[in-house]
């Protein structure tokens, strides 16, 4: 089963520390990859550029308008994903409960659909 | 040769090829490696150079040199001490010895797929490595098959074969009493193979379909080597009798449609008669098992010329048998159907209640999907869509969901 392991952070957090643990929490991150691919877990994954840099697109009465950002510099962001096809939902949770970021904000686990179907 | 002409020829073969070569030189995962190249080798030369005369023995062949390659280049010290007499190449014959004939295909088989279903493997992992080891299927088509890259397939198959390794199984059949315990396992993968054939959607959903094909396959081998088991037997025929149905359980638009609703001229009718003689066979010998029992039910849904002729009765009582034997949530979901169909809505509605307080199921997308339709049998339209909408919430099957949505729309009274 597929699940899509979603990473919020508020970057400002993280601006304020110490190269040193940013360098750590980089090479936490690398750690928890390489054992998802070598378990044969890992699907896919993607960091984010940061939120300054989004653009949001609305379309409305056909009219569409694009503006930048949100910037959203008190709240957290969407700063990434990876995809790990696990046994369990517990697995998929335990994946999620390890990553740095769980630590100081929150990691979302959402089942990813799939076009299999038994009988209706 | 055709691709497909070539697939057909070259994957009943990998297993045989693979018995040959671990019961001749042990070291399951580095043999499993070698043949799975060798198969490579000839899907690739044989379009152009024409297939030999002797396709297995051409496989055993090059499947052995490059085993004999790889060790001779690798620094392994423990391999070399092992192996490094018979790597002269006066002392290793290239191709079968007179001894790889005589314990026959038959046996590899079983004891690859006791070994690839080893309990010590989780499930997506036994379904991997047996597609790959017995049913000849490339990494890349398994990923493709799964959805999921080449690289993370390849690495899950390679996990699996070192725990296998760690877990020091020789190559041999499990002794009795363990095959037994063992079988069901095996059983059980061929049976998640199987399903996992299901998909809706077209594009990637060519491949998934190959994995029904290659369950079949591979469960009627099994049958043939075992044919007085009777969940063998009980296994083939109730995939006989679902994938009788496949041409009918689709809409054109990837909607699923429900068994009360398919077209069943479109259902496969010599199937259906082979599944259905499956069955009488399989009930025929004891104890009886779960398979045998849901192949039973299957065989009175697929003789049921319309449905309102399915006997209902008889699945009933067939449904009350499968809980004894294995018991659980989603037996007790398919038996409040029954129930319903015998009893009245009401009835089923009851036995549906009892799954509560049973966290594994209750509010799941089964639960509530088989409360609407109840609900809707009781002519409470509006509980069954609300029921409805709730199950498509809580699916994460696509297919799935856009079948319940369209259940929920339908009971939307107009101009809502």
């Amino acid at each position: 089963m597929k699940y899509m392991l979603l990473i919020y952070n508020n970057p400002a957090f993280y601006e304020a520390w110490s190269e040193e643990d940013r360098t750590a929490l980089f090479s936490e991150v690398d750690q928890i990859m390489t054992e998802l691919r070598e378990s044969g877990e890992l699907v896919a994954g993607e960091a984010l550029a940061d939120g300054s840099n989004t653009k949001t697109v609305r379309v409305r009465d056909g009219v569409p308008a694009v503006t930048d950002g949100p910037y959203a510099e008190a709240k957290e962001q969407m700063v990434g994903y990876i995809t790990v096809d696990c046994e369990s939902e517990e697995r998929a949770v335990q994946i999620a409960a390890r990553w740095p970021d769980a630590k100081y904000f929150a990691m979302e686990v959402r089942p990813v659909m799939h076009t299999t179907v038994v009988d209706v | 040769m055709t691709d497909r002409g070539l697939e057909d020829l070259l994957r009943p073969l990998a297993g045989q090829v693979l018995g040959v070569l671990v019961r001749r030189y042990g070291q399951f995962d580095a043999c499993e490696d070698a043949v799975q190249e060798a198969l490579l080798d000839a899907s690739v030369q044989w379009p152009d150079s024409g297939v030999p005369e002797n396709p297995k023995a051409w496989l055993i062949t090059v499947a052995s040199r490059r085993l004999t390659d790889e060790w001779r280049s690798e620094s392994a010290r423990r391999r070399r001490e092992a192996t490094v007499a018979a790597l002269e190449p006066s002392a290793v014959p290239a191709g079968p010895l007179p001894g790889d004939e005589v314990a026959g295909e038959q046996d590899d088989t079983l004891t690859l797929l006791f070994l690839c279903c080893h309990p010590a493997l989780p499930p997506a992992s036994q379904v991997a490595l047996t597609l790959r080891a017995v049913g000849g299927l490339t990494t890349a088509e398994i990923a493709r098959a799964f959805l999921v890259p080449e690289a993370t397939m390849a690495q899950r198959i390679s996990r699996a074969k070192q725990r296998i390794k760690a877990s020091g199984t020789g190559f041999h059949l499990p002794s009795e009493p363990e095959r037994s315990e063992r079988l069901p396992v095996v059983l059980q993968v061929l049976y998640l193979i199987f399903n996992e054939g299901y998909t809706a959607s077209s594009g990637p959903g060519v491949h998934r379909a190959e994995l029904t094909v290659e369950a079949i396959r591979l469960t009627r081998a099994v049958h043939a080597l075992l044919p007085d088991d009777g969940e063998v037997t009980g296994l083939l025929a109730l995939m006989l009798l679902t994938d009788a149905r496949r041409a009918a359980r689709t809409r054109p638009d990837g909607i699923p449609v429900p068994l009360a609703e398919q077209d069943r001229s479109r259902w496969d009718a010599e199937a259906i008669s082979e599944g259905v003689s499956l069955v009488s066979q399989a009930l025929a010998s004891a104890p009886l098992g779960p398979y045998q029992v849901q192949a039973a039910i299957a065989a009175i849904h697929d003789e049921a010329v319309r449905p309102q002729d399915t006997d209902w009765r008889q699945i009933l009582a067939l449904y009350g048998l499968l809980e004894r034997l294995t018991p659980g949530p989603a037996v007790t979901l398919n038996r409040a159907v029954a129930v319903a169909m015998v009893q009245g809505p009401r009835a089923g509605l009851d036995v549906l209640s009892t799954l509560d307080g049973d966290g594994r199921i209750a509010g799941g997308h089964r639960a509530e999907a088989v409360r609407a339709h109840l609900l809707e049998l009781a002519g409470d339209r509006d509980g069954a869509r609300a029921a409805f909408t709730r199950a498509a919430r809580r699916t994460t099957s696509l297919p799935e969901q856009r079948y319940l949505q369209a259940q929920a729309a339908r009971l939307t009274p107009r101009g809502r």
